[in-house]
């Protein structure tokens, strides 16, 4: 499973290194998020030093979205999906694999995010820790489940307007400890930032877990 | 749909019918205004029941026959037709808790919504059980349609713990369970604690009787999708053997309703779906 899943990784992320999809749409429209957020709220400092963990937590779910659209898309393609099914490859490895070339583009994603709201909304991280390891959490459970999602409205037609609808409360959980986390880290507030990840670690664990039993029944026919 | 089902539907229906109407009358003109709430109280016969409909009825019929179809020795178009109605019916009373609640939350917290944990959580379960309606609304062949509901509904119930934990970090305005509180004592007294027990009898025999009526509905659209095609199917080679003056008496009544055998096996999946 694992040596499968390491397979499907590399193979994404090939096609990702060669298409260069998510470094020309999905992270610009990360940034355009961040800036779009700044007009939204106003010139104001302290304002948007305040929104920023919401904002930066919003702009990473957006960029889910995006990012496992262009996941189920790779494999959309004419037989694709008979193909993988055909070389055998276990499907709770192609889970982890595709799951884990999501993670990896998000990360990509949450530097530049990251950087982003440094630099526009002039926030300073106290506790560095707790961000990375709130981010860690979340950026597993985000691409599991949307991964997950993916492959549900996989060869719709009404994909792209589905996806959102059906994977955006689901990583409600997501926003809320994220940014919760994010703004304890901001303050300092070690002790209540910290008791936001027995959110996040759950929820990676959950839909890890449920990804890997139901991707396969999934596949068999869609 | 075979009659017992139908003559069950029926009577269950009668008795929805009549607990509801009890409960109207016992809590518009008989109960007494409570002391501090006044007349308020006369909400809370159904808002408490309808919630338990939709949260527990409702998603818990959805979750464990979401389970019963993707289980392959119990996998059976029933359980994804039951499934699909449960949810239905489970988004029309999340929408009547939120409603109802608010017309309570009005008056008495002065304003329509606030952000506690179990308001977030409702809202939030509404949205995504109206992403599962959404997804089944979309055309498929019936069995992947089945699977990827099935899928869909059980991951929206995994989530709903961590919504609620998540947003119950939040706890501010929301009462604690009033009937459901840790030790089982009943809060409330005489005949408001009858009629809000009738209110819960009641709002669940409704929510049996439209699950029954709503799986009725797909059963037999099911079964057009079916017929429709051999129907169709008949009546084109009916036409056929009149235009080669081949004796029409012996093909099919196109009027037919019982599902005929038509001759060359017609077991084509009808791609499209519903109509």
């Amino acid at each position: 499973m694992w040596r499968d899943a390491l397979l499907v990784a590399e193979k994404d992320l090939r096609i990702e290194l060669r298409s260069r999809v998510a470094l020309w749409q999905v992270l610009p429209f990360a940034v355009l998020v961040l800036v779009l957020f700044g007009f939204a709220l106003g010139p104001g400092p302290t304002t948007l030093r305040a929104a920023a963990p919401g904002l930066y937590w919003l702009a990473v779910l957006f960029s889910t979205v995006l990012a496992t659209q262009r996941s189920t898309a790779i494999e959309s393609g004419e037989g694709t999906r008979d193909g993988l099914r055909l070389s055998g490859i276990d499907p709770a490895g192609v889970f982890l694999g595709k799951a884990a070339a999501v993670a990896i583009q998000l990360v990509a994603v949450q530097l530049l995010l990251g950087a982003g709201i440094v630099v526009l909304f002039d926030v300073h991280l106290e506790t560095w820790w707790l961000a990375l390891v709130a981010s860690a959490l979340a950026t597993v459970g985000l691409s599991a489940a949307g991964v997950l999602y993916g492959a549900l409205s996989a060869g719709l037609r009404v994909r792209e307007t589905l996806l959102p609808l059906l994977v955006l409360p689901i990583m409600a959980p997501v926003l809320i400890a994220g940014s919760r986390a994010w703004s304890a880290a901001v303050t300092g507030a070690v002790a209540s930032g910290a008791s936001w990840l027995k959110i996040l670690g759950p929820f990676a664990a959950v839909y890890l877990a449920v990804g890997v039993a139901l991707y396969g029944p999934l596949q068999e026919t869609a | 749909m075979n009659a017992p089902a139908r003559s069950l539907s029926r009577w269950v229906g009668a008795a929805a019918l009549a607990t509801t109407a009890l409960t109207v009358w016992l809590g518009l003109w008989v109960t007494p205004p409570a002391k501090v709430q006044g007349t308020l109280v006369r909400l809370l016969y159904l808002h408490p029941p309808i919630a338990w409909v939709a949260l527990y009825c409702a998603f818990g019929v959805a979750a464990l026959s979401s389970v019963l179809y993707l289980w392959r020795r119990t996998r059976s178009r029933f359980w994804d037709r039951l499934g699909a109605s449960a949810v239905e019916v489970g988004v029309v009373f999340t929408a009547l808790t939120l409603v109802t609640g608010s017309l309570w939350g009005r008056p008495t917290w002065g304003v329509w919504w606030t952000w506690t944990a179990r308001l977030t959580s409702t809202a939030l379960l509404l949205v995504l059980f109206l992403g599962y309606l959404a997804l089944r609304r979309v055309p498929a062949d019936p069995d992947v349609r089945a699977r990827r509901c099935a899928v869909a509904a059980l991951v929206a119930v995994v989530d709903v713990p961590i919504v609620s934990f998540s947003v119950d970090w939040w706890q501010t305005l929301h009462q604690r369970g009033t009937v459901l509180n840790p030790g089982l004592t009943l809060k409330v007294h005489g005949s408001m604690a009858w009629t809000m027990g009738l209110g819960f009898l009641a709002m669940t025999l409704v929510f049996v009787w439209m699950v029954l009526v709503r799986y009725r509905i797909e059963a037999l659209s099911d079964r057009l999708g079916d017929d429709e095609l051999e129907i169709s199917l008949s009546e084109r080679w009916a036409e056929g053997a009149m235009g080669t003056a081949v004796e029409p008496t012996a093909t099919v009544e196109p009027a037919a309703v019982e599902p005929v055998a038509v001759e060359p096996a017609v077991v084509v999946e009808p791609a499209g779906g519903r109509p």
